[in-house]
């Protein structure tokens, strides 16, 4: 049998998916389930003066309709001391969308029809729907009892850089925005709960199952024993499925009054203001560099825009971005700050990448403006600043912030291997004389990343029990195997990826182990899926597990063969001795006499059953170079990618085929956001992204084919050498596209646009700047 | 609200219910026939999670009334196995890894078996086209296209897709 890890094997989850036998939240029928359905707020900032409640609760197959006033002692979710979030909206609304009431009906349909006819009465009070609105001089502050809508403001270093930007032979301000974004998983949040005498069980669209019942545990007094919860099915999540939502407690508290299960199914358009948001970050950088674009002092001064409520992972935002906001250059000296704003919007929190995206959208947009400014390419400045592979692991200034094993320049060759750069330039070049030709634009992107999520003492900042990841490896006595881990995936393939690892471990057909995730009483310990510490993590659990498994394996055909356990081998699912290949026993047999012990060693503990931890003693840093080759049609300002090329570094691949989806998939939310997504509101909080008709997800028809590539530098931070890929491509895609489009225009003295690059903002950039450029000329 | 009886054939199966004026296709089939496969995403009909074959065409089927399909023939994708396989176009898609989450994945699946149907050889372009109104989150939609492609060399729409859309042509 061939090793298991780097063979591109199609997914064991695939068939339940295909043939719609899998089960999602929705999906699960329990007798006597009644459904929930919110009265949510319309107006974004107002004092709560009435809630009339008894049209809906007279209606047909209505249960009751509760508002916070009948929920006393029901806890809010964590937060920042001082600011936690009650589970329906206490005297006053914060953004559109806002739960102010609930309504249980024996029928999803007779419940909505209740929502309808609760009365509410609202007294407006000043809406701050944006950064600029909440800071500005006397603004409203929204939080009770705080005199700003500033929540938290850090310096995350000693020195504001102000005496090496002086010193700098020059020195450039930019500012940048990286715009408020929406996870659209395809599923929206789903949860179901069943409370009964022996405990809660509650089934919802979680990516961190442990988390949520520890959270649930403490919120109502019972032990972690007493809640089951179980993330079966997840269709998607993007890091916006991992904070806790109201809603879990809340099916969990009505299904206790009402003694049956209480179901909730959020629509679209609720799910466009109630789940978190993410991105959302206005950046003010300075940077000073010499004539040769050696980058000598950032500052960056990071203003978070937090929504309505601070959420406990959102919140945490803003310092992952300081951390990485030197990319994958060596700064002498940087300089991050940032404050994190309360706003009249919805709350933000993690979106695929969390933090790192902005950080890299940031430092890679910086070295194409410096690159601008001094006339020379942006990829000479790129490998005059990167770290070099000789230098790794690489200590940031940032204390636990080492870079692992990585080759920033390998990755830009690798990727000019598929780029024919000159060939660009030439047709760029011969464009631009062409008024008649598209304009063609070149963007690279050369970034780090994080993946790996713990260690502990950073999860715990986020009120996580811990960083680690558990995993239990079981040999049945046919010879089969059982993984359990505390990882849950949402679409990520953890049950091909880990049969794998075990397979190459233990020596047994992929085919005969089996994976089962997301179910707290089954799998007793775990954290989650999140900051791509799927395989880094929940992998090198399973590894360390499966080793534990054949150890004691060995130990046991040993004794059955009579020979050396150093003289053991493990073969094609056959144990032997090393030199006599005829003297062997098999897997099952070997498994069936770990439940004998009269024919085992003395003090034998029984069973081929055992648990491992794995605590990542440091994060592991996914790097890569992308590039991006955009054509703009001058009459319509539409961009069209005509090459998107990936080369990515996640160390040690396990399975090429899973990974060029994790990439394909990130690079598509990346451009995504570079091009078409934004969440926006108007000034009076009313949402301009509240259902999929104005949240322009892209569709087949709005992305390109992409091309991949690899380098493989293993990180010693690991056991299995693997980084993470799954933020890589919605890190790297964004600034690619962005550089790609201010490259297409920068002969006509264009250095900046925001994003979305939509067709609209493209044409009047380069509409001023064709107008600017003749009056010049 | 008033109700109505509907004779709707599902999977080859018929069925009569009682059923709201106002009740959504998508909520007959998931809850009153207990076939899960078919998802809801959105309230828009711009996601087509919801996708499914209705007298030999794709059509979402949170925008169909359930009252408005009495009489006719729904193919879901719970319907589209032969004999205990999956179709080509549910093989194309593990072949060529054209789902993650799976949540997308059969209307995904019902809209590639429809534009077979109607294009059994088409292009990229084509391909792009005729899923256009299904979004899928994870997978950027390349290897989706690769799995209509397969499919397409593998035998098609397939022969329960083919003989749902013969019964009613």
């Amino acid at each position: 049998m061939g090793s298991m890890v780097g063979a591109s094997v199609v997914r064991k989850e695939d068939p339940a998916l295909l043939t719609g036998r899998g089960t999602f939240v929705d999906d699960i029928r329990l007798s006597g389930t009644v459904h929930m359905v919110f009265v949510r707020s319309y107006t974004a900032h107002a004092r709560i003066l009435s809630i009339d409640t008894t049209g809906a609760a007279r209606l047909p197959g209505v249960l009751g309709v509760w508002t916070n006033a009948d929920l006393e002692g029901l806890p809010a979710s964590r937060s920042v001391p001082g600011m936690q979030r009650p589970c329906l909206a206490k005297d006053t609304v914060h953004f559109v969308g806002e739960p102010v009431a609930v309504v249980v009906a024996t029928d999803r349909y007779l419940a909505a029809d209740a929502a309808e006819a609760v009365l509410v009465e609202y007294e407006d009070l000043p809406v701050m729907a944006s950064i600029a609105a909440a800071t500005a001089e006397g603004a409203t502050p929204i939080m009770d009892g705080l005199p700003s809508n500033v929540v938290l403001e850090q310096q995350l270093s000693a020195t504001d850089a102000e005496a090496e930007l002086a010193a700098a032979p020059h020195r450039l301000a930019i500012a940048l925005v990286n715009q408020r974004c929406a996870a659209v998983p395809m599923e929206p949040t789903v949860c179901l709960a069943d409370w009964q005498s022996s405990g809660l069980t509650i089934w919802a669209t979680s990516q961190t199952p442990h988390h949520m019942r520890n959270e649930i545990a403490q919120m109502f007094g019972l032990s972690q024993q007493e809640v089951r919860f179980v993330a079966p099915d997840v269709g998607g999540g993007f890091g916006a499925k991992a904070s806790f939502y109201p809603e879990f407690l809340l099916t969990a508290e009505l299904s206790r009054r009402l003694r049956r299960p209480v179901k909730y199914v959020e629509t679209r358009s609720e799910n466009m203001t109630s789940m978190v948001h993410g991105r959302a970050q206005e950046h003010d950088v300075e940077v000073g560099f010499d004539d040769e674009g050696h980058l000598l002092a950032l500052r960056v001064r990071i203003t978070q825009d937090c929504g309505g409520w601070p959420d406990s992972t959102g919140i945490g935002l803003p310092t992952l971005t300081s951390f990485m906001s030197g990319g994958c250059y060596k700064i002498p000296t940087i300089a991050p700050s940032f404050r994190s704003v309360v706003t009249n919007t919805t709350p933000v929190g993690s979106y695929r990448g969390a933090g790192r995206p902005e950080a890299s959208y940031m430092i890679e947009r910086v070295v194409d403006h410096v690159a601008a400014e001094l006339g020379i390419d942006p990829l000479d400045v790129r490998r005059r600043n990167f770290v070099q592979p000789g230098e790794m692991p690489y200590a940031t200034q940032f204390e636990g912030i080492v870079y692992d094993e990585a080759d920033f320049p390998g990755a830009l060759d690798k990727l000019l291997e598929h780029v024919d750069y000159e060939a660009l330039r030439t047709e760029q070049a011969a464009r631009r004389e062409d008024p008649t030709a598209p304009l063609l634009g070149i963007g690279f992107s050369t970034f780090v990343e994080m993946g790996g999520f713990g260690p502990t003492p950073l999860f715990e900042q986020f009120g996580y029990v811990g960083g680690w990841e558990s995993a239990n490896v079981r040999l049945n006595v046919d010879g089969s195997a059982v993984i359990k881990v505390g990882t849950s995936p949402h679409g990520q393939g953890h049950q091909t990826a880990f049969a794998q690892i075990v397979a190459d471990q233990l020596s047994v057909p992929f085919e005969r182990i089996t994976l089962i995730h997301g179910d707290t009483a089954t799998v007793q310990e775990g954290i989650g899926t999140m900051g791509s510490r799927g395989v880094p993590v929940g992998g090198s659990a399973v590894f360390k597990a499966a080793n534990k498994v054949r150890d004691k394996a060995i130990r046991i055909a040993a004794h059955m063969l009579e020979a050396d356990e150093s003289d053991i081998e493990l073969a094609d699912g056959r144990f032997s001795v090393r030199g006599a290949p005829d003297q062997g026993v098999d897997m099952a047999e070997v498994a069936v006499r770990a439940f004998k012990p009269h024919l085992l060693p003395d003090g034998f503990d029984l069973g081929l059953d055992e648990t491992a931890f794995h605590e990542p003693t440091n994060l592991s840093y996914p790097s890569g170079a992308h590039c991006c080759v955009v054509e703009i049609d001058r009459d319509t300002g539409k961009v069209l990618i005509r090459r998107y090329v990936a080369v990515d570094d996640c160390g040690v691949v396990i399975n090429p085929l899973m990974a060029k989806g994790q990439i394909h998939g990130g690079v598509a939310q990346g451009i995504a956001q570079a091009l078409i997504e934004e969440v926006t509101y108007a000034e009076n909080g009313q949402p301009g992204a509240g259902t999929l008709v104005d949240y322009t997800v892209p569709s087949a028809k709005d992305l390109p084919r992409y091309e991949t590539d690899h380098l493989v530098t293993p990180t010693s931070f690991n056991p299995l050498g693997a980084k993470g890929l799954g933020e890589s491509g919605a890190t790297a895609a964004p600034q690619a596209v962005v550089n790609a489009v201010v490259d297409a225009m920068g002969h006509l003295g264009v250095r900046t646009i925001d994003m979305p690059c939509t067709p609209q903002k493209v044409w009047r950039v380069l509409n001023a700047a064709l107008a600017a450029h003749e009056n010049g000329s | 609200m008033s109700h109505h009886k509907v004779r709707i054939t599902v999977n080859g199966t018929a069925g009569e219910d009682e059923v709201e004026a106002r009740q959504l296709l998508v909520h007959y089939l998931r809850e009153t026939r207990g076939l899960t496969g078919t998802h809801v995403g959105c309230d828009t009909s711009n996601c087509g999670a919801c996708t499914v074959l209705l007298d030999g065409r794709t059509v979402k089927s949170c925008t169909v009334f359930t009252v408005t399909a009495d009489g006719t023939d729904v193919l879901t994708v719970e319907g589209l196995d032969e004999h205990g396989e999956m179709s080509p176009v549910q093989q194309g898609f593990q072949a060529c890894h054209g789902l993650q989450c799976g949540y997308c994945t059969p209307g995904m699946v019902m809209s590639a078996t429809g534009l077979l149907l109607e294009q059994p050889d088409p292009d990229d372009d084509a391909i792009r086209d005729g899923i256009e109104g299904n979004l899928c989150r994870c997978t950027g939609y390349d290897m989706i296209v690769d799995s209509v492609r397969w499919a397409a060399a593998h035998g098609g729409a397939g022969t329960a897709a083919t003989a749902h859309a013969e019964g009613k042509v």
